[in-house]
C-alpha cells in the first residue's frame, strides 16, 4: 500500500496524531475532562461549516473555531459561570447547531463533508502533513516545556495554586492544546472521532500502568498503534479510518480492562 | 522579625450567604505549631484559606509573613495538605511522583535536576517512605498517602506548613503516628506549622497552641488550659 503517495502521507500525519492525541488526552482525563474533546470536536464542526460557507480552507476556520470553543470552555469553568459538565454542554451543543445552520445556509451537505467528519485517507496533501507536523511537534515541544507543572496541576491543582503555580493558565494551556490537536488531526481521525483517540489509549494505559511516567508511555505506545493499524484495515477494507482507529482503540482497551481483571485474581 | 500570619479585624462571608467569620485577630509567630480547632461549619477552614490567600476578607487584612496574603511573593515555600487531600490523577502516581509535583513551583519548567532529586529523596525518607517511594499511591494506606503528600508540601523547604484535617479516613494508629511525625518535623526543621482539625486530640501532646473558632476566636492559648467540655470541640459555644 505503500507504493501510493497518499497512504504514505497518511501513516506520516497519523504518526504525529497517534503520538500527539493521547499526549494531550492524558492531561484531560486527569482533569476528568475526557468529554472536552467532543466539546471542542462540534465547535470545530462549526468552524468547518463556516470555512465552506465564506469560501476559506475548512482546516483553517476550522482550527480557529476550535481554539475559540476551547476558550470558550475555560472561561465558563474558570469563572464559575458554569460547572465542567455544563460548560462542555453549552459549547457543545451550540457548536453543533450552529454547525448544522452553517453547512445548510453553504449548500455542503456532501461527501467532502464526510471526510472531515470521519477522517479519510485519500485527502492528506503535502500541506496538510507540513502544517500537521509543525502544530504537532510544536505542541509537544510545549508539554515538554510545561510537564512539570501540567503534572503537579494534574496532582494536586490546590496545593498548585497555593504554591503560586499559574494554575489558570495552564489548565487554559492544556485546552488549547487540546483545540489544536482536533484541528490538525481531523483530516485523519475526523472531528467527531479525534476526542476518543485522546481518551481511550490513557484510559487503557492507566489500567495496566505502574506510574504516571508508564502511563504516559503506553498511551503512546496505544495511540500510534492504533492510528497506523486503523489506517491500514482503512486501507484493506475501504472503510473511513476514523471509524477503524477508533475500534482498533477501542479493542487496546478491552485488552487492558481483561488483563487487569485478570491480575486482580491472581 | 515579622510574624508568620496576622489576620487584623477580619470579616468573612461568601457571596449573599450568612457572616463565616466576624472581628477575628489572630497572630502566629514564626516557628510556632497552631492547632486551629472548632465545630464543623465554625469557619476554620475559611481561616485557613484566608491565611493562605485563597480567600479576600471582606473586611480587615491578613498578612503572611509580613506581605499581604495573596500578595505573598514566596508561594513555593507554603507547604499546603488540602482537606481529604486524595490523589487529583486517576493514573497511578507513584510516591515519587507526587513528591515530585511540589518542586514545579521552584522551577516550573523543564527536567528534574539533581538538587530536585536529592530533595525529593530527602522528603520522602524524612516521612518514613523511602521504601515505598515507587509504589504507585494507590497502593498504599490512608495514614501513609498523607504522608507522601505531607513529603509532597515539605520538599519545596515551606516556611510554613497548612494542614487541613489531615487525620480525616485515616486510623487512630496513623492519626498518632502523623501527630509523632509532625511533632519531630516541628523540632527539627523549626517550620510554621498550622494544624486544622474538628478534633484534636491526637496531637494535643505536640502542639504549643490551640485556637478554637466558632464564627469568632472563642479560646487561644495552649492544651492545658482548655475547659474540659471544649477538649470536644463540637460541644464550643459563643
Amino acid at each position: 500500500m505503500f507504493e501510493f503517495e497518499f497512504m504514505r502521507l497518511a501513516f506520516l500525519a497519523g504518526a504525529v496524531v497517534g503520538v500527539l492525541a493521547p499526549v494531550v488526552g492524558f492531561f484531560l482525563v486527569q482533569r476528568q475532562l475526557s468529554l472536552i474533546g467532543d466539546g471542542i470536536g462540534h465547535v470545530a464542526f462549526a468552524g468547518v461549516a463556516l470555512g465552506y460557507l465564506i469560501g476559506v480552507s475548512p482546516v483553517w476556520t476550522a482550527l480557529l473555531a476550535a481554539v475559540v470553543g476551547a476558550v470558550v470552555i475555560e472561561w465558563l469553568r474558570a469563572r464559575r459561570k458554569a460547572a465542567g459538565d455544563q460548560a462542555l454542554a453549552i459549547v457543545f451543543y451550540t457548536g453543533i447547531a450552529g454547525g448544522v445552520v452553517l453547512i445548510s445556509a453553504a449548500g455542503a451537505l456532501n461527501a467532502n463533508l464526510f471526510s472531515y467528519l470521519f477522517g479519510s485517507i485519500l485527502t492528506v496533501t503535502r500541506t496538510d502533513l507540513t502544517r500537521i507536523a509543525l502544530l504537532g511537534l510544536g505542541s509537544l515541544l510545549l508539554i515538554a516545556v510545561l510537564l512539570r507543572s501540567l503534572l503537579a496541576v494534574a496532582i494536586d491543582e490546590e496545593g498548585a495554586r497555593v504554591s503560586g503555580l499559574p494554575v489558570p493558565i495552564l489548565n487554559g494551556a492544556v485546552s488549547f492544546l487540546a483545540a489544536l490537536t482536533i484541528g490538525i488531526s481531523m483530516r485523519i481521525v475526523g472531528i467527531l472521532l479525534i476526542a476518543a483517540l485522546m481518551v481511550l489509549p490513557v484510559i487503557a494505559a492507566q489500567r495496566v500502568a505502574w506510574s504516571l511516567r508508564s502511563t504516559m508511555g503506553l498511551s503512546v505506545v496505544v495511540g500510534l498503534s492504533s492510528v497506523l493499524a486503523g489506517l491500514t484495515i482503512s486501507y484493506y477494507a475501504n472503510l473511513p479510518p476514523g471509524g477503524t482507529i477508533v475500534l482498533t482503540a477501542t479493542g487496546f482497551f478491552l485488552v487492558a480492562a481483561s488483563f487487569e481483571a485478570l491480575r486482580a485474581r491472581v | 522579625m515579622p510574624l508568620a500570619l496576622e489576620l487584623a479585624g477580619v470579616d468573612f462571608a461568601y457571596p449573599h450567604g450568612p457572616p463565616v467569620l466576624r472581628r477575628v485577630d489572630l497572630r502566629v509567630e514564626a516557628g510556632e505549631f497552631l492547632a486551629i480547632a472548632g465545630p464543623n461549619g465554625g469557619g476554620k477552614t475559611t481561616l485557613l484559606r484566608l491565611a493562605l490567600g485563597l480567600e479576600q476578607p471582606t473586611h480587615g487584612a491578613v498578612r503572611l509573613f509580613g506581605e499581604l496574603a495573596d500578595r505573598f511573593r514566596e508561594r513555593p515555600r507554603l507547604g499546603y495538605l488540602a482537606q481529604r487531600s486524595q490523589l487529583g490523577v486517576q493514573a497511578p502516581a507513584t510516591v515519587r511522583e507526587v513528591v515530585a509535583a511540589g518542586r514545579a513551583p521552584l522551577r516550573p519548567f523543564g527536567r528534574l535536576d539533581r538538587a530536585d532529586r536529592e530533595a525529593i529523596d530527602e522528603a520522602v525518607e524524612r516521612v518514613g517512605l523511602a521504601g515505598l517511594a515507587s509504589r504507585p499511591l494507590t497502593r498504599l494506606s490512608g495514614g501513609q498517602q498523607q504522608r507522601a503528600f505531607i513529603a509532597k508540601a515539605l520538599v519545596a523547604g515551606p516556611r510554613l506548613l497548612a494542614l487541613d484535617e489531615p487525620t480525616a479516613g485515616v486510623d487512630v494508629s496513623a492519626q498518632e503516628a502523623l501527630a509523632e511525625l509532625l511533632g519531630e518535623l516541628h523540632g527539627e526543621l523549626g517550620v510554621t506549622i498550622l494544624y486544622v482539625s474538628h478534633e484534636f486530640g491526637a496531637i494535643e501532646h505536640v502542639v504549643e497552641r490551640l485556637v478554637l473558632v466558632r464564627e469568632r476566636i472563642v479560646y487561644d492559648g495552649p492544651t492545658s488550659s482548655l475547659p474540659g467540655l471544649w477538649h470536644d470541640p463540637s460541644h464550643v459555644h459563643v
